[in-house]
């Protein structure tokens, strides 16, 4: 068992309020978190300054250097956690405790998030389009046609509310320390451990311990209190969430992705081709992420397509969580998994659907006290039909028969989009469409990331805003 | 029970319960006589299979009545709640709920006062001064808080100030997901609070919710000031918000100190518009903060029972669901069970009667349930 403080700006405090957090299937206590109100928090947000002050006494180069340095201490190091002493051991094992998650996944993002921290450098340049970092530091700079350029930063502390379900996520917060502001987290409420084990790696690391406070707990409030203090936050959430904060210029919010493989016309016959990659978008990180394929829109052999990827996904059964074999994640959450398969139930008797994995066996595998669900491929004659466009926080795919022509009409929002065609005429359409966020141009998984590039906006741009500096003569 | 305060004798104990059996007969007959009851507890009596007249012995015999259910109070007509005895008294209603649909109604006529007048007797003159004038920072329209508060200053020769409030549209605010509304409603109350500390009153005491507390301090810290300073030295507070953790962190951080350094006296209460009001034991760093309520006995009980078998009280320092029964003349709730759940507490000195500890949400309706709204 662990005991993990709350960390005010460094500073561990110890809550009369504690949070147990229990094995996900003996129930055996895991972790106890210190749990603080939102009165902490808002008080705390005003001492938001003093953490960029301490992260602007230190150059940028430097900071990326300290990254760097974390990234190996987060995969390899062994840190103190909390009362604890952490091995990489301990943490992926604490991890596929309390999430459900198989071994092989928390290693899987352990690494995603270690590479993230180790090419800082590298990612920062890219975000912020080769602008000297130093520019930011020092307020402005040249932009070397003797033009000023400058740039202000929106916070001095960035919010997030972190999820539960993917721990892949957290790279997109791990910029924010080498941007030089700080960082105020609320860990999600069964997942403390990523950014628990990134905070002491990135202080044992040099990073200035004031720079972080870590605010973990179950209660909404934590949350609240993050995003209305905090004048910049990113959170993850469902639609609802999604709705909530659209058009808010605070909050940066990421919710289900709705991503996407289209195959175009002059590629479609070579289907066969493709199956790897389809399976593969669907499946990879058990298919919790946003960035998993949860449609696929073809103009013909929809019914093969689907047919091939149920002969792949639909045989594959549940493990414990350190089998190796294991690629499923368990719904902890009670009646949590049966809910989603009422709802899947609910899109099957849609006459324009088809369920295509039936007969490969029962896909909802109760296991009290959790629950898993196996991959289910769905076949839709039109996208009209409501399971055209779902996310599940499993491998689920429907795959839709639709004209080319209607394909990018029809989509709607879509985080990533991988098009598999070379008809230019698609392609500048494609490239031109609204609705789609990441666009991969060929044989490129939706899960498969470039780092290099913007997620869901740019947190260069979320943070820092282009303003005019006039420096007289 | 606080592990300052000292366990009752048996002697204080037996007395207070011998007290309250003796008032929960004569409430009873009160209520159940044709001369002087309620239309709604004489229809009731048509109904039950036993006579209260000659059933209800003690306290415990109350246990013969069917739960009190809450619904019973929503829509009228109002009278039927008025006792024959009191018909010629002027009656005030009160209301709870009522975001949506019919909200549930308590008449009262001197309940409140007298509620308040004794709650009185538990506060320290040295924080909350006599003559003193309040704030009273909290829910107002028809609801009793208002008036109680208003004859607590009054009682105690003060002059009470009140701030506009509509819980029932804050509920509205985060039942839509307004948050930013909701953010901006409660800097609407908490700029009336300033603009009435800072208007010369000689305000030194005030009721406020723990979270319009904690707001008003964080406001008046960032203008540079604080509750200190603008004079405030006692405070009351109430509900299953008023955790441990949120008095040590007022306390500790935002008032400054405990009462010898800061200046300033906290005291949590626990109560509704159908009980009225239980005041705490002593609460500080030195028991954690731990907050014990006592009921008003005899006018009011608490009793902490089992979730299932709720005619059983569960033993010292197990886990029950708070039963709550009111025994006034203007109004009778024989176990009404209260939304929150709590740890039995032993009796101790000031209070010889049972208490109850970490008031929380009954964790069977927690999710269903608002709280801490204002």
């Amino acid at each position: 068992m662990i005991e993990l403080p709350a960390i005010r700006w460094g500073e561990p405090y110890r809550s009369l309020d504690v949070d147990e957090i229990v094995h996900f299937e003996t129930g055996e206590l895991v972790a106890r978190v210190h749990v603080v109100g939102a009165g902490i928090i808002r008080r705390d947000a005003h001492k938001a300054k003093r953490a960029r002050q301490a992260l602007l006494a230190m150059p940028p180069a430097e900071l990326i250097e300290k990254c760097k340095a974390a990234g190996e201490l987060f995969e390899n190091g062994t840190l103190s956690v909390g009362d604890s002493q952490q091995s990489p051991t301990d943490f992926i094992g604490q991890q596929s405790a309390t999430t459900g998650m198989p071994l092989s996944m928390c290693q899987a993002n352990m690494t995603k998030n270690a590479f993230v921290l180790k090419n800082m450098g590298q990612i920062l340049d890219c975000l912020t389009r080769g602008l000297n970092l130093d520019t930011l530091a020092r307020g402005y700079g040249e932009e070397g046609r003797g033009v000023t350029v400058s740039y202000q930063a929106q916070c001095d502390a960035l919010g997030a509310v972190l999820p539960n379900n993917s721990p892949g996520v957290h790279t997109l917060w791990l910029p924010v320390i080498a941007l030089q502001m700080g960082l105020v987290l609320k860990p999600g409420s069964s997942e403390p451990w990523t950014p628990y084990r990134i905070f002491a790696a990135m202080v044992e690391a040099g990073i200035p311990v004031e720079a972080f406070c870590l605010y973990p707990g179950a209660g909404a409030d934590i949350g609240g209190a993050i995003l209305v203090s905090c004048r910049r936050s990113m959170i993850f959430g469902g639609s609802q969430t999604v709705e909530q904060y659209a058009g808010n210029p605070k909050v940066q919010v990421h919710g289900p992705g709705f991503s996407k493989i289209l195959l175009g016309d002059d590629c479609v016959d070579d289907w066969q081709r493709y199956v790897g990659l389809m399976v593969d978008s669907v499946y990879r990180n058990g298919g919790r992420s946003c960035i998993n394929c949860g449609s696929i829109y073809a103009s013909r052999h929809t019914k093969e397509i689907a047919q091939a990827l149920a002969a792949k996904l639909g045989p594959i059964d549940v493990f414990p969580p350190d089998d190796p074999r294991a690629g499923l994640a368990a719904f902890t959450t009670e009646g949590a998994a049966a809910s989603i398969w009422d709802a899947l139930e609910r899109d099957i008797e849609d006459p324009q659907t088809t369920h295509i994995t039936a007969n490969y066996g029962e896909r909802l595998v109760e296991n009290p006290p959790v629950a898993y669900l196996r991959p289910v491929v769905l076949h839709c004659g039109s996208p009209t039909a409501p399971a055209a466009n779902r996310e599940y926080m499993f491998p689920a795919v429907s795959v839709v028969e639709c004209p080319q022509e209607k394909m990018l009409s029809a989509i709607g929002p879509t985080l990533v989009t991988t098009a598999i065609t070379a008809d230019e005429n698609f392609r500048r359409d494609l490239i031109a469409s609204r609705d789609i966020d990441r666009l991969n141009m060929g044989e490129i998984p939706t899960p498969q990331l470039d780092w290099l590039q913007p997620h869901e906006g740019n947190l260069f741009d979320f943070l820092y805003r282009s303003r005019a500096l006039q420096i007289a003569p | 029970m606080n592990d300052t305060a000292q366990i009752a004798s048996e002697k204080e104990i037996a007395a207070a319960r011998a007290l309250l059996d003796a008032h929960a007969v004569e409430m009873v007959a009160w209520h159940f006589h044709e001369s002087t009851g309620c239309p709604f507890w004489l229809e009731k009596k048509s109904e039950m299979k036993f006579d209260p007249l000659q059933e209800i012995r003690s306290f415990d015999d109350l246990k013969k009545f069917d739960p009190f259910e809450d619904e019973w109070l929503r829509g009228g007509p109002v009278r039927r709640w008025v006792p024959k005895g009191l018909a010629d008294k002027p009656v005030y209603v009160f209301e709870t709920g009522g975001t949506t649909g019919i909200p549930k109604s308590r008449i009262a006529l001197d309940d409140f006062r007298t509620d308040y007048s004794l709650f009185s007797e538990t506060l320290p003159d040295k924080y909350f001064p006599r003559g003193a004038n309040w704030l009273m920072l909290g829910p107002s329209g028809p609801r009793r808080l208002r008036l109680a508060v208003e004859h607590l200053a009054q009682h105690r020769g003060g002059i009470s100030f009140c701030i506009d409030l509509d819980p029932r549209w804050v509920v509205k605010l985060i039942q839509k997901g307004w948050m930013e509304h909701l953010e901006e409603y409660k800097k609407h109350c908490i700029d009336q609070a300033i603009t009435i500390l800072s208007a010369g009153h000689d305000i030194r005491c005030m009721f406020g919710t723990p979270k319009l507390i904690e707001s008003l301090c964080l406001a008046l810290e960032e203008r540079g000031t604080s509750l200190a300073e603008q004079g405030v030295t006692g405070i009351f507070s109430g509900g299953t918000e008023f955790t441990p953790q949120w008095t040590r962190f007022c306390v500790e951080e935002l008032f400054g100190g405990p009462p010898e350094e800061s200046g300033i006296y906290m005291t949590p209460t626990y109560g509704n518009t159908l009980m009225g009001l239980a005041a705490s034991g002593p609460c500080h760093a030195a028991n954690n903060y731990k907050i014990t309520y006592y009921a008003p006995q005899p006018r009011a009980v608490i009793e902490v029972v089992d979730f299932d078998d709720t005619d059983r009280v569960v033993g010292y320092g197990q886990t029950g669901r708070a039963k709550l029964t009111t025994l006034t003349k203007e109004f009778f709730v024989p176990g009404f069970l209260e939304r929150d759940e709590g740890e039995r507490e032993q009796p101790y000195e000031k209070y010889p009667w049972d208490g109850i500890s970490e008031v929380r949400p009954f964790h069977r309706l927690a999710s269903a349930t608002t709280v801490g709204v204002y």
